[in-house]
């Protein structure tokens, strides 16, 4: 029976647009999921017969990409083979294996935040416009539908596309609604009034803390660079010149010092966003600030003790810039891959609007595609509030790149992230970001030497 | 000089012939042993070496840079700090279960009632999975939610920071890696304090000796070859220790726990610079190789004094 059922349905998808005009979410009986819509003209089985393999980071994403295999290995006849592996030992394989120049994989995931200009200098991908622009292969306008920090992390310096633009995350201010009632306070609108708000919520004596965010080594950064575009600047320039000890730097990184050594949790210097997370779910936390994929766990009834009563609230506004950090994941092919245009169409159907959909649905991540987070029918799928969504919809009018897209990403956050726990225990600002500056600066110059 | 006899001679040609015949027929039992330790041991430390004398980053060319990798070590703060925290964490990884080992021994030596069933409950710490360890004492840890604050809260003490604070972060660790690893001094400490003779404490016993000084005077100088065991073992491991300390810390906060171990890892497998990883890991070896060296004469000069130069 089972088997008459797939054949079937097999045969169907082998009849070419039939996939287009039937559409997933009819023949997979979810609702609220669009068609599969990037399929006029494409001949999805053209390379049928192929094997591909395919690099995934361990996340919901990696998770929601291989539980949906075989929707893609049916409508292709492509058979592919993926591993997950954990994002910081995922990192390294990759690097070490497409170093090698003979990497086992054809597809690769990479965090853009990270690893994008390290990629690119090795040129390690395989540059997509050709896939993109042919007909047979791909839709006219599949690009268009993404946010324009999808379409910035995608493209190279040259002007080539390399990993396609696969999940996004925005940084938004989560907060408790019922210990804002309490001390009659609505949601901050201002960096100002985050600190003001922060410190009313403050009540060491219950164990009541305004505000928290990650305190610990080079997870604590992105939290700087964030405030940093309130004060609209980069941490570095389009030249790749440092801008971390200007006053701006120095401004935001006094905010980061304020709000986490007045309102914060004693021993934040600690946390990474596990336990923030831990701290906001107890309900002991007027406000955490982080990314908006860290969101399901806090309306899970068996894991928080604040579901129902969380706010989620857009970036309050800097002092010259309203701007929502953003970091995000892409799905690429490998320069070195003999499939290449199989493993083309396999990140095609990843980045597709489906798998937007399943993703923002689930709670998995949050597609770069601006069309999933509009559709009102994808929307009423979503498990999560609609305060979540509208905080997605919003941060990505004013998503701003959070990290510098240089090779020496980790070294950046290691050392300005030591700097910064620094100043939770008291150092000066201004002289802690002079010296990480000029630690950091003969690294970065180094690794743009050859 | 030597008489040799025809039959001496007829002998000693004989053996001579045999080894000369029997000696090349010996090479290939030798063969596998050799290649396996040239290819794991031999071969990854000429080239760990070799490695070192480069500048050698992920996806850059290499070029050779002779020992500057070793200069930059020396004006490296993250570096020397790493040093000390490795040492000062070694110290006391080393001494805690020292003490509290001999001292679980000495009871466990006594006829307690329930002796091997407390025993046996005292040395389960040491068949836990270190990173399974490491989760744990992780929320335990916790400076709001952990249940040590809570424990210490019930008798009336503020809550510490414990590993989230640069000032009780190696002592957080210490603890962890104490409460781990004093059974495994225990068991050694226990094995030799079952060695020993009775005579000297019965003779003791007749010269009226109290039990500090059958302890201070008998036991602790019998059982010093024991100890010195245990510390080989312990300071080995403590050196090498790493997944209690990344799993728990990484490090931090900030670089306050970082030792050589979680340095090098970062330096070669975060930030790709492999040429200055790999003379950070010479290094780590030489020093490794001198604290052996210096512990393994310590336990010579403990061995006991047999009289008769044995």
């Amino acid at each position: 029976m089972s088997n008459g059922m797939s054949l079937s349905r097999r045969r169907l998808l082998a009849s070419g647009a039939a996939a287009g005009a039937l559409g997933f979410s009819g023949a997979l009986g979810l609702p609220g999921l669009p068609a599969f819509a990037q399929t006029n003209g494409v001949n999805w089985r053209k390379y049928a017969g192929t094997k591909i393999e395919v690099n995934l980071i361990k996340s919901p994403r990696g998770d929601t990409l291989t539980k949906h295999q075989k929707e893609f290995e049916e409508l292709t006849g492509i058979t592919v083979v993926s591993e997950q592996t954990p994002e910081q030992q995922q990192r390294q394989k990759a690097v070490i294996e497409l170093t090698s120049g003979r990497p086992s994989f054809d597809v690769v995931h990479i965090s853009y935040h990270v690893q994008k200009r390290q990629f690119e200098k090795g040129k390690w991908l395989a540059d997509l416009t050709p896939f993109i622009k042919d007909p047979a292969l791909t839709d006219a306008g599949f690009l268009d539908d993404f946010s324009e920090a999808g379409v910035t992390f995608a493209r190279n310096p040259d002007g080539g596309i390399g990993a396609l633009p696969f999940s996004v995350d925005y940084w938004i201010v989560y907060w408790n609604k019922d210990l804002f009632a309490k001390k009659n306070l609505s949601f901050p609108k201002t960096f100002d009034e985050m600190v003001a708000a922060a410190a009313a919520l403050t009540d060491p004596s219950s164990q009541t803390y305004g505000f928290v965010a990650r305190g610990m080594k080079n997870a604590n950064t992105p939290v700087w660079t964030s405030l940093l575009l309130g004060y609209d600047q980069y941490s570095v320039d389009a030249n790749r010149n440092l801008l971390t000890d200007t006053p701006e730097a120095v401004e935001a990184a006094k905010l980061y010092q304020t709000l986490m050594t007045k309102s914060a949790p004693p021993g934040v210097t600690g946390f990474n966003w596990a336990e923030c997370q831990s701290a906001f779910l107890q309900g002991r936390v007027g406000m955490w600030f982080d990314g908006v994929g860290f969101a399901p766990p806090l309306e899970d009834p068996e894991k928080s003790r604040v579901v129902g009563k969380v706010g989620y609230g857009l970036m309050p506004k800097g002092p010259k810039a309203h701007a929502a950090a953003t970091t995000g994941d892409g799905i690429g092919v490998t320069a070195a891959s003999k499939n290449k245009e199989a493993a083309y169409l396999y990140c095609q159907w990843a980045t597709g609007k489906l798998m937007g959909a399943r993703l923002l649905q689930a709670g998995a991540g949050v597609p770069f595609r601006t069309s999933v987070l509009a559709d009102a029918e994808v929307r009423k799928g979503v498990k999560m509030p609609a305060a979540w969504v509208d905080a997605v919809v919003e941060s990505a009018k004013i998503s701003r790149l959070t990290l510098p897209v240089i090779i020496p990403v980790t070294e950046f956050r290691d050392v300005l992230g030591g700097a910064l726990t620094n100043m939770i225990s008291g150092s000066d600002p201004a002289a802690e970001l002079k010296r990480a500056t000029a630690d950091f600066k003969p690294i970065l110059e180094r690794s743009e030497k050859t | 000089m030597s008489i040799l006899t025809s039959s001496d001679r007829v002998v000693g040609a004989a053996s001579v012939g045999r080894t000369k015949r029997l000696r090349p027929s010996y090479w290939p039992f030798v063969v596998p042993a050799l290649i396996v330790v040239i290819g794991v041991i031999v071969f990854p430390w000429v080239f760990t070496l070799w490695m070192s004398a480069m500048e050698w980053r992920i996806g850059e060319e290499q070029r050779f840079v002779g020992l500057q990798n070793y200069a930059r070590l020396f004006t490296d703060v993250r570096f020397l700090e790493a040093m000390l925290h490795t040492l000062v964490y070694t110290a006391l990884s080393v001494l805690a279960p020292l003490v509290l080992g001999t001292a679980a021994a000495l009871a466990f030596n006594t006829k307690l009632p329930a002796r091997g069933l407390l025993r046996g409950i005292f040395v389960m710490p040491m068949m836990a999975t270190p990173v399974a360890i490491a989760l744990v004492w992780t929320m335990m840890f916790h400076p709001q939610l952990g249940v040590l604050n809570y424990l210490l809260s019930l008798v009336g003490i503020g809550p510490l920071q414990w590993v989230y604070h640069p000032s009780t972060v190696i002592l957080s660790l210490v603890l962890v890696e104490t409460w781990q690893w004093t059974p495994l001094v225990m068991l050694i400490v226990l094995g030799g304090l079952a060695a020993l003779p009775t005579e000297p404490y019965e003779s003791a016993q007749i010269d009226g000796a109290t039990a500090w000084q059958r302890f201070r005077y008998l036991t602790l100088p019998m059982i010093k070859p024991f100890l010195m065991v245990a510390v080989i073992i312990r300071s080995i491991d403590a050196l090498k220790s790493f997944d209690i300390l990344y799993t728990i810390t990484q490090g931090g906060p900030g670089t306050a726990s970082e030792t050589i171990n979680l340095y090098l890892y970062s330096v070669a497998f975060t930030y790709y610079d492999i040429g200055y990883g790999s003379a950070i890991a010479v290094v780590f070896f030489v020093l490794i190789i001198m604290l052996s060296l210096i512990l393994l004469y310590l336990r010579q000069r403990s061995a006991w004094n047999t009289g008769d130069g044995q």
